[in-house]
């Protein structure tokens, strides 16, 4: 193609994004149409993936198709094995993609649509992207090593061992965070219960299966368990009209979280080819499936936006979760715009089959970008509902009140329109009691869904079929992640365990299984539950601290990059990892300061155990709180939800601090330039 | 082409395509474990499917960084 001819597309490309931001951030007032968020996320994507990972890859990296990777260099057949770039592709986007994209958004639109779109759009193409491509090629020069392992080998050991307990943090209130948001959708939801419940026996049938019936035969078994699950879905709304069986399997929180805590240790401990993979199978084409539905459904209808650009709530008084937008927009949605996780996973199984190097950018910079994508349709899907039926969904009971009555005041209170009728009608064609107060993203994405889908096709009918499917589906997928990340805890605190008491190292002494499996989900149990308590919703103070260990966790993965550039000689690129960084640590720092010590008690934890402090001492519980006992319960809590948030404050500081003496050293002089790259082999020339 | 070869094309890119997929959700690729023994270890004698899919399992399920958030 003529260079001319390119140049002309790529100014008409931008040309398209500057006017759909435009319309996006002119249009107050009217309702603008999806179309718009597309088309600019879209646009923006292409010309970051055609110019600054371009930019990347030449400059910093200099990727080079005709160095090995270690997947060629150290094919075993096992771990190390050349993939193509397509199928690395799928599998690292399957591995990236999970609910985190699809409830961040969520939540965060109660700021209206306008901070949400322009923290996913360009936080993804100068941070999250980067982050991922970064640690992706960094790990595979260095023959797929981990971040942990990168960390301490690039900064020191002290930054390494402070890197590893950061992540078995996060992965405790992440799990917390998941499980929460399954126990809001199911609980007071008999047809919810049954069937995610039966996807459990459906997983051990594929289990096996696969095991004796026919080894090896993953897509039959996978087949026939979709099959089942959808019969599953019909089985639930059986039993949701049986009056026996509905009174039954309608849970509460409580019982629902001592359910989910009591299957994730039981999964955790099972052997992995009878629950965990059969369920991991499953959940990679239902994730699939989710994304390809809700995309299909927004180009399909393009439906208009109810949410305003921006509402009053970026002041921070937010009834979904509380504070101003800065910094808690960007905390909120981390998986579609930066996640620190992810570069666990860039540095995980994806750098052990790469067979060019040239195929990181594409796997790293483009998946991310991918789910980015898959972001922008959450967020739309929340914000094609009317902002009074989102607000009545998504706040907590201490805020609406627990009937559609109440919630429409207070809907009404807050400048949206609500008919009480309107909630109580929507509940009943979805198919469940109530829909109010169902927090935690899941449900509310759920009815966006079923809304668009009904729009397409079976009307208003077939709204409780649809809305069933996706909060089914979504429960399915993060449920695996539960199970799956519990074992994975269970290995690492068996892990850091053993350091402490060597049998505990044990991977497979039965005792030393059972103590640390039990361990691990008593620790995210313990968030869970104080969630499923809190009045003002768990999501308010769990998702929060999600999203900071997250983003620090970001801090920490692009602070390591910044050494690694340092160290190969490109100092004057380091602005490209140092950029998101310093905006991050920012964000994060701010967020973690307000968290503990902001005067709001619906925001800081020190005012709000202050507070409660004050009720108990002058015996003034409010009408929420049942007893002295859970009071003081949760001032507990409050005080250990601040103890973490100060853990991972202070983990980022010293991470940060420890690199930057490796920097002024290298910089300085003092320590020679000097990469830890594997060296360079050339390609294995056919005929060789 | 004749119906038989239609067919038989057909069946090919169904493999082919199931074969994709199943190296995209983590399937253990025995086939391909096999092949590189055989290519490069000649004599060396290739565990069985069992052990093989047990131990990229369990592999599969001691890190973080198979699955995120």
């Amino acid at each position: 193609m003529p260079k001319a001819l390119r140049f002309g597309i790529w100014v008409i490309v931008s040309v398209l994004a500057a006017l759909a931001f435009a319309r996006i951030a002119l249009g107050r007032g009217e309702t603008i149409n999806a179309a718009w968020l597309l088309t600019a996320a879209l646009c923006c994507y292409a010309i970051a993936y055609r110019f600054y990972s371009k930019l990347i890859a030449a400059k910093v990296f200099a990727l080079d198709a005709s160095r090995a990777t270690p997947a060629v260099r150290l094919e075993d057949g096992r771990d190390y094995v050349p993939t193509n770039k397509w199928i690395v592709f799928g599998s690292h986007f399957a591995a990236i993609a999970g609910p985190g994209p699809l409830v961040g958004p969520t939540l965060a639109a109660q700021f209206g649509y306008l901070p949400g779109v322009i923290w996913i759009i360009v936080g993804v193409a100068l941070g999250g992207a980067v982050q991922d491509f970064v640690i992706l090629a960094s790990s595979v020069r260095r023959n797929g090593k981990s971040l942990g392992q990168m960390a301490r080998e690039e900064i020191g050991p002290v930054a390494g061992a402070t890197a590893l307990v950061a992540v078995l943090g996060i992965m405790v209130v992440l799990l917390a965070v998941l499980a929460l948001i399954v126990v809001n959708a199911l609980k007071s939801s008999p047809w919810g219960l049954v069937t995610i419940g039966l996807t459990i026996p459906v997983a051990m049938l594929m289990g096996v299966y696969l095991r004796w019936l026919r080894p090896g035969r993953v897509l039959e078994a996978s087949a026939i368990g979709i099959v089942l699950i959808v019969f599953a879905l019909f089985a639930g709304q059986w039993a949701s009209n049986q009056p026996s069986l509905a009174a039954t399997f309608t849970l509460s929180g409580t019982a629902v979280a001592l359910a989910v805590m009591a299957y994730a240790f039981v999964a955790s401990v099972l052997p992995v080819w009878l629950l965990l993979a059969p369920r991991d199978y499953l959940s990679a084409f239902v994730k699939i499936g989710v994304v390809l539905a809700l995309a299909g459904g927004i180009i399909v209808s393009l439906p208009p936006l109810h949410m305003p650009a921006l509402t009053q709530f970026t002041d921070g008084s937010g009834p979904v979760f509380a504070g101003k937008v800065f910094p808690f927009a960007f905390i909120t949605i981390a998986c579609g715009a930066i996640s620190g996780f992810h570069a666990l996973v860039a540095s995980g199984t994806t750098p052990k089959m790469l067979q060019r190097e040239p195929d990181a950018r594409m796997i790293g910079y483009g998946a991310m970008l991918m789910e980015s994508l898959v972001a922008v349709m959450a967020l739309i899907a929340a914000c094609a509902l009317t902002p009074g039926v989102y607000f009545a969904v998504n706040a907590p009971a201490g805020a609406i009140g627990a009937t559609a009555a109440s919630a429409a005041e207070a809907v009404r209170h807050w400048g949206f329109t609500l008919d009480p009728t309107q909630m109580e009608t929507l509940a009943r064609q979805v198919g469940e009691k109530t829909l109010l107060s169902r927090t935690g993203g899941a449900p509310s994405l759920a009815l966006g869904m079923a809304q668009l889908f009904a729009n397409v096709l079976g009307g208003s009918a077939a709204l409780a079929l649809w809305y069933h499917f996706a909060i089914m589906f979504e429960a399915l997928f993060i449920l695996t992640t539960l199970d799956a990340g519990t074992r994975v805890g269970r290995f690492m605190v068996q892990d850091l365990g053993k350091h402490l008491w060597s049998p505990l190292g044990r991977v497979s002494w039965y005792p030393a299984v059972v103590i640390s499996s039990a361990l691990i989900v008593a620790l995210w149990g313990h968030f869970l539950y104080q969630g499923v308590l809190d009045p003002l919703g768990g999501i308010n103070s769990l998702w929060p601290l999600f999203g900071i260990s997250n983003q620090l966790l970001a801090t920490v993965a692009l602070c390591v990059a910044t050494t690694i550039f340092i160290k190969m000689g490109k100092a004057r690129y380091a602005w490209i990892t140092l950029m998101p960084m310093a905006w991050l640590f920012a964000v994060t720092m701010t967020a973690g300061w307000e968290k503990l010590f902001a005067p709001d008690v619906k925001l800081g934890f020190l005012s709000h155990a202050h507070l409660l402090e004050g009720q108990v001492a002058s015996s003034a519980l409010p009408a929420a709180i049942k007893s002295i006992s859970d009071a003081r319960r949760m001032i507990f809590n409050d005080y250990l939800d601040a103890v973490v948030t100060i853990f991972f404050m202070v983990s980022v500081v010293v991470i940060i601090a420890d690199s930057g003496r490796e920097w002024l050293s290298v910089l300085g002089g003092r320590k020679p330039v000097v990469s830890s790259e594997a060296p360079f082999e050339a390609v294995p020339v056919p005929g060789d | 082409m004749t119906s038989r070869e239609l067919l038989k094309a057909a069946r090919l890119r169904v493999t082919n395509v199931g074969s994709i997929v199943r190296r995209i959700i983590g399937a253990p690729d025995y086939e391909r474990y096999v092949a590189h023994l055989r290519d490069h270890h000649p004599g060396a004698k290739p565990m069985t499917y069992d052990e093989f899919a047990r131990q990229r399992m369990v592999e599969r399920y001691s890190r973080p960084g198979t699955r995120c958030c």
